[in-house]
């Protein structure tokens, strides 16, 4: 008996040092070729390259000198502290070469070989080409040098063990690159290679499963982005943000102004536009808007055992609409038909009828302003009614819009707002 | 849905649907009202602002929501970019700038800095006498012994504050007022360096910090209450937010 769990302990140890071991050093990719020039050209190409990956908003902290690191991001299991990526030789990545770039994202590695923790999409940009990194580093190269050193990690044992990831990677992370889909357009697949690599869409419009992992999935159905508590929309049903009904036009205008006919943008997705999306070129946006509007819909239809009664209609619905009437027609209409690009329409505005009203309830609490974009440089903004309205009048005036004017989704009761009202707003 | 419902629920219905029908009829009318173009201007665009801030930036019903009507354009300005760039804390206004250009701002803050309304009489509580005398005293005279310049050396004589930059001291709340000068000591506010409120507040002590806001609360905005056009000598320290 002793002797076999001495074995399976054994067994246990080989494994794991086998593993971690495998993770070391498979470094599959690292004997692709860089490119060396460093080129007026290649730089303004890994700017732009940049800003469609967002790397600004995670590297650089509120107020803080851009790039140099610092931000933290929240996650289940601690906070992480975005590093410095400026050209500053002690703390940036100064000391860094095309191919170390290159492998943390290709391969999710620090220089010095150590795991970096998946908050760092490295599970999407393992799909970036190594053109496209070299770009990306040769315009690193040309930053401001921040001397600025690197915040401590703050995870709670054993998530701050870096070895561990050696596991998580086992389990959900293979580097690839992106192989292109020869039966659709040179249009559609540029457009896949931004959204499934750089433009990591999948960091959130994927649900998380356990420990954090999103990349074997990768199917954008959606999902709540943990401590943000937003709710990030399956980009895959036509019940929520599904594209396949929209015109490319209105895609790719949201994803450049931040507004379009039928929507706003809003939360962490306005951010988005802010440092990203809004600098896309055209063609860009355009191919963007043509993979996302192709792909595959579920139509998900709720299954109408929650939906409203007829008594709750009643209840429910008029409360509702006199709050309506009061603070929500006078931009939004009283059909709910919202003025286009100024006011989100919102009836047949999908995010309000999720099944999750995180979103609608949060806007209510929390207003808002969609960012400034070229295309829509002074934007219209909504108020926040979180001292305004309490917890059941919120419950009821999302009830309302949820069930007005066409839409049909489930009731929203005070227990759900009051959960977002303390909610950090960063 | 189906509408099978039992003889003696009947009668509740029917009251119900005539609630729906009156509020129907309300909407109803109401659209005819609202097919109204959405005016291309900044006072439409600030709107989202009146909510906290009361109508025409006239202050919020409790003490945390400050007027914003008629403060100088610059201080407003200033104020904006600080909460975008988390020199001031509020994560309220943060969310609702942080995606704002420059641009934008600066307009939002000269519309609410030429909005000129009347403000309402000061708040009346009891301090003491010594108090409020004491309060007067650092305001207009400063503490030399503190190294502490009066209040109206920077902020104007009437107190109504200086064109670009520095705001008025008066027709601000008591929490308000108290509020900032905790801010200010813990450093959760701050300004562009060098951050000449943080160095003076951090001179005063509790009890001088209450009488200074006891004091401004209770003070009546004059008439004219537009900021003074310009300083009248040197400022007495360096501030960041103030260009020489």
């Amino acid at each position: 008996m002793k002797r076999i769990i001495l074995f399976i302990f054994a067994a246990l140890i080989l494994v794991s040092i086998a593993m971690v071991g495998y993770q070391m050093f498979y470094d599959p990719g690292s004997d692709q070729v860089g490119m060396p020039e460093s080129s007026a050209d290649q730089i303004a190409r890994g700017a732009y390259l940049a800003r469609v990956g967002d790397c600004v908003a995670c590297h650089t902290m509120r107020g803080g000198k851009p790039f140099a690191g610092g931000r933290a991001i929240a996650t289940p299991y601690g906070k992480i502290y975005s590093p410095n990526i400026t050209p500053d030789a002690e703390t940036g990545i100064g000391a860094w070469n095309a191919g170390d770039f290159w492998r943390a994202l290709h391969n999710g590695k620090s220089r010095n070989g150590e795991f970096l923790y998946p908050a760092f999409p490295f599970t999407d940009y393992t799909k970036v080409t190594r053109a496209d990194s070299d770009a990306l580093f040769a315009y690193f190269k040309t930053l401001e040098s921040v001397h600025q050193s690197n915040l401590q990690q703050e995870l709670s044992f054993p998530y701050n063990q870096r070895p561990l990831l050696a596991a998580w990677r086992s389990l959900y992370f293979r580097p690839g690159s992106y192989s292109e889909e020869k039966s659709q357009s040179a249009e559609w697949n540029r457009g896949a290679y931004l959204v499934q690599g750089l433009g990591h869409c999948n960091a959130c419009h994927t649900g998380r499963a356990a420990f954090g992992s999103s990349d074997i999935k990768s199917d954008m159905a959606g999902g709540m982005i943990p401590i943000l508590n937003w709710y990030a929309p399956s980009l895959t049903s036509s019940t929520e943000a599904g594209l396949g009904n929209w015109d490319q036009h209105s895609i790719a205008d949201l994803l450049k102004k931040g507004i379009s006919e039928k929507s706003a943008v809003f939360g962490p997705m306005a951010e988005v536009v802010a440092n990203s999306s809004q600098y896309l070129t055209e063609d860009d946006a355009n191919a963007m808007a043509a993979y996302l509007k192709s792909l595959p819909q579920n139509d998900g239809q709720p299954d109408g055992s929650d939906l409203l009664t007829f008594h709750d209609v009643t209840a429910k619905m008029i409360p509702g609409a006199q709050i309506y009437v009061k603070y929500c027609a006078s931009c939004h209409q009283s059909k709910g038909q919202g003025v286009a690009s100024i006011y989100p329409p919102l009836a047949g505005n999908r995010a309000l009828t999720m099944q999750s009203a995180a979103n609608p309830i949060r806007m209510v609490l929390n207003g808002g302003y969609p960012p400034s974009t070229e295309g829509n440089p002074r934007p219209y903004g909504m108020p926040p009614f979180v001292h305004v309205l309490n917890a059941e009048e919120v419950a009821a005036v999302v009830t309302y819009i949820r069930n007005s004017w066409g839409n049909h989704a489930e009731v929203v009761l005070p227990t759900d707002v009051s959960r977002f009202v303390g909610t950090p707003l960063e | 849905m189906t509408h099978s419902s039992t003889g003696s629920s009947n009668k509740r219905f029917s009251g119900m649907w005539s609630n729906l029908l009156a509020v129907l009829l309300f909407v109803v009318s109401s659209t005819v009202l609202a097919q109204q173009v959405v005016p291309d201007t900044i006072a439409q665009r600030a709107l989202a602002c009146s909510a906290c801030h009361g109508k025409e930036g006239r202050a919020g019903s409790d003490g945390f929501y400050p007027r914003i009507a008629g403060k100088p354009a610059g201080y407003l300005y200033n104020q904006l970019v600080n909460f975008r760039e988390g020199r001031r804390q509020f994560q309220p206004m943060t969310y609702m700038v942080d995606h704002l250009s420059d641009a934008y701002l600066k307009e939002l803050a000269d519309y609410f800095s030429d909005l000129h309304l009347p403000y309402p009489p000061p708040q009346v509580f009891n301090a003491p006498k010594e108090q409020l005398e004491r309060g007067r005293q650092l305001v207009f005279s400063g503490d030399q012994s503190k190294n502490v310049p009066a209040c109206s050396a920077c902020h104007g004589q009437a107190l109504t504050g200086v064109a670009p930059a520095i705001p008025a001291l008066l027709g601000l709340p008591h929490d308000y007022l108290n509020a900032q000068f905790g801010a200010w000591r813990d450093h959760a506010r701050q300004a562009a360096a060098p951050d000449c409120m943080a160095q003076i507040i951090g001179r005063l002590s509790p009890d001088d910090i209450s009488a200074v806001s006891a004091w401004l609360a209770s003070q009546p905005v004059p008439d004219d209450s537009a900021p003074a056009a310009a300083l009248a000598a040197k400022l007495p320290v360096q501030c960041g937010s103030v260009p020489e």
